[in-house]
């Protein structure tokens, strides 16, 4: 018999008993939806956690350090390349090669200084770095007090909480409750910071300056004009927000606590440890960073980013491996989940042999009389095979919506209960496109294994027998 | 009509192709520790084109020989060859090819199937024959057409009386075009005037297209008025094979249905 034909019949059988096939699509519902309830759970909380670190701009980012560097990571290449003295600098070409590379979204430099910062007058030593426009969308300022950066090259700070408390003086003992942004924030906005720098600066402006040391090379045919000016400047800055999470809470010892705008950081000519590694080298008005952020699209594609950047010759390093036992956690959750989800699915197929069987036994007599008028075995099985299939596809397409419903309130009823408690709204649940063709498929499966042995008794019935049934 | 109970075992006559051929033809059940022969070593011959009734009493044997001729049933021993396939030697798969090509069956209870319509019903074995659609609707409205109920094919079995029902019935043996028309009891469940109108078409069917028919039944006036050979079972075993010579000559008939069956 040919598939629409089967189809057909198949479609008309199911609807002479429509009470009991209803019943039985409406377990096969049920299973598929607490499937795709647990497993859109589970997904949707790995989307969660993947979104969270993403936005801590931890895992999509290769932090790129010239081998000259002694003191960065990755020693093993150290051997392998080329010579540390010989090797590659971080500058503005290399910076720009890098941005070039596929599926790079952006390469900033890491320019991080440990400088004072007057505040009323009192001076406060702390570690400032430079933040691309990108840190915006960071977890970190989601609950920023005041705002981000108006631009890339605006005289303004963002502030994090433990400076804030320290620039008004009030320092959180153990064990009691912390001021919260917000509070600190109101007196702080708006105010001015006034930050002491040392300037980097090429010789030919150097005599404008007001207090300058110089660091002269000796004048050779390999270092001509090698040599710059240190000036110690001051630069006004106005608090524009205050940070209630730490964003470098990974960076440890070198976390900065106050965070400028990358191009004003850039054009301050902030004097960096590696200006001095480097005046043996090169001494010229160009920038060498001491590292570079590389930001790109999807984790999955550090791997070959960070072998092209090395391939080049610098020294990479990421937490791409935390993403890993990230995601193995989730697979393992998402069994579990699966598991418990399907046994709602397995009890629905034990429905469905129960409802095949019985309709073998009400339709004994049809089966002979379609036996008689020369249907084969395989003709009465795979009719059983699409009956039970039928079942299975609407009880799956049914179940799918089902489930979204489920989940779509609990995120409802999750986020008001956010709501309540301040918190910002998060979606807990996510049906992606391949779950509902997956639930749809494997309750397909699912329905045909279990229509299996009431396909293969209705296949082998002796057609008289069937005939003389009443 | 002369009895002739002492050469029930004989042939069909010689000049006619032999359209089934059963040789020591046995089918035994067991029930428990008892063994029922229903069919005990029948040897028979059915010419192409004859028209045959088998006769008996409940118990005789008779519809089990017919479920072997049909293939619904396989012998315990010996053999049934219909135009020369051995129906013992078939697998399960070819034995329903076998049923959808070459035989029609009709049954005293019509056995239509009650959740479909009269169309549905009679387009029923060419869904199993994989007969495009538009062909198979067009044939079963004929074929409705040829036994008067145009008028009811969208109707289900039970909306209809006995005798339509049978002629679906009859519609639906004959709709993949049969070389054999198996009756079992086919005027059983119906009154006097609709049993002749139904034989009067199965007649039709015979004479005008040559097909074999093997009619079961146990009213020995209806075997004689349509039948031109009678065989008679009983407990299982060929008693009697009488010719019928008002009709062996082949008596002439209007031929209205079989004509546009053709």
């Amino acid at each position: 018999m040919k598939l629409p034909d089967l189809t057909e019949l198949a479609v008309r059988n199911l609807r002479e008993s429509l009470l009991r096939n209803s019943l039985t699509t409406i377990g096969i519902s049920v299973g598929v939806a607490s499937l795709v309830a647990m497993l859109s759970l589970g997904i949707g909380l790995q989307q969660l956690a993947s979104r969270r670190l993403m936005k801590s701009g931890l895992f999509d980012t290769v932090v790129v350090s010239s081998r000259r560097d002694l003191r960065n990571f990755g020693h093993e290449e150290e051997r392998n390349g080329p010579a540390p003295g010989e090797s590659r600098i971080l500058d503005e070409s290399t910076r720009g090669e890098i941005e070039h590379l596929p599926n790079v979204l952006e390469a900033y430099p890491d320019i991080r200084f440990i400088t004072e910062l007057r505040y009323e007058d009192r001076p406060h030593l702390t570690m400032v770095a430079a933040l691309p426009e990108s840190a915006k969308s960071n977890d970190a300022f989601e609950a920023l007090q005041g705002h981000f950066f108006s631009s890339n090259h605006a005289p303004e700070v963002v502030i994090q909480k433990t400076f804030a408390e320290e620039l008004l003086g009030k320092t959180t003992k153990p064990g009691l409750d912390e001021t919260s942004a917000a509070e600190l924030a109101i007196p702080l906005l708006g105010k001015e910071l006034v930050m002491r720098y040392a300037q980097r600066e090429a010789p030919k402006t150097a005599s404008s300056n007001t207090s300058s040391s110089s660091v002269a090379v000796p004048d050779d045919q390999s270092l001509s004009g090698a040599a710059y000016s240190v000036i110690s400047r001051e630069q006004k800055l106005k608090i524009v927000g205050v940070a209630d999470l730490d964003p470098e809470s990974m960076r440890g010892p070198t976390r900065a606590r106050v965070f400028l705008p990358l191009g004003l950081a850039e054009s301050l000519h902030v004097m960096q440890p590696t200006d001095l590694r480097e005046i043996s080298r090169a001494a010229t008005d160009q920038p060498v960073y001491s590292s570079i952020s590389v930001r790109v699209k999807n984790p999955s594609q550090i791997r070959p980013i960070e072998d092209s950047i090395k391939k080049m010759g610098f020294n990479t390093f990421s937490i791409l491996d935390a993403t890993r036992s990230l995601q193995q956690f989730f697979a393992v959750l998402d069994l579990f989940l699966g598991i418990f989800g399907s046994l709602a699915l397995a009890v629905a197929s034990i429905g469905i042999v129960n409802t095949l069987v019985m309709a073998i036994l009400e339709r004994r007599r049809e089966i002979g009389i379609m036996k008689a008028i020369g249907a084969s075995d395989s003709d009465v099985q795979k009719l059983f095979f699409a009956e039970a299939g039928a079942m299975g596809i609407l009880g799956g397409i049914v179940g799918v919506v089902l489930g979204w419903a489920i989940g779509q309130a609990i995120n409802l009823a999750t986020n008001i209960y956010l709501k309540r408690q301040s918190l910002p709204p998060e979606h807990f649940w996510a049906v992606p496109l391949w779950l509902v063709g997956a639930a749809i498929v494997f309750a397909f499966v699912v329905s045909l294994l279990s229509g299996l042995y009431p396909a293969g008794r209705a296949a082998r019935l002796d057609p008289v027998q069937a005939l003389r049934y009443e | 009509m002369s009895s002739t109970a002492n050469s029930a075992q004989r042939s069909a006559p010689a000049t006619a192709t032999a359209a089934i051929h059963a040789t020591k033809l046995c089918r035994y059940y067991r029930m428990g520790e008892t063994v029922i022969r229903a069919v005990n070593d029948v040897n028979l011959e059915v010419a192409t084109g004859e028209f045959v009734a088998l006769l008996g009493s409940s118990g005789s044997g008779k519809s089990s020989v017919l479920n072997l001729i049909a293939g619904l049933d396989r012998p315990t021993s010996g053999s049934v060859v219909v135009h020369d396939r051995d129906l013992a030697k078939l697998s399960r798969e070819e034995l329903a090819g076998y049923r959808l090509h070459t035989v029609g069956m009709v049954f005293q209870s019509f056995n239509l199937i009650a959740s479909m319509t009269l169309a549905e019903n009679v387009e029923l074995p060419m869904r199993f024959a994989e007969v495009e659609r538009g062909k198979r609707e067009s044939l079963a409205r004929e074929a409705l057409a040829r036994v008067g109920l145009q008028a009811r094919m969208s109707h289900r079995p039970s909306e209809l009386s006995g005798g339509e029902q049978q002629r679906a019935a009859l519609a639906r043996a004959l709709i993949n075009r049969p070389r054999l028309l198996l009756a079992d009891e086919p005027t059983g469940n119906l009154d006097s005037h609709t049993g002749t109108e139904i034989m009067n078409m199965v007649r039709e069917f015979n004479l005008q297209l040559g097909m074999t028919i093997v009619m079961v039944t146990h009213e020995r006036a209806l075997a004689e008025r349509y039948a031109q050979r009678l065989i008679f079972l009983a407990d299982g075993k060929l008693v009697g094979d009488e010719t019928n010579p008002a009709l062996v000559a082949g008596a002439g008939t209007d031929g209205s249905v079989a004509g546009e069956l053709r």
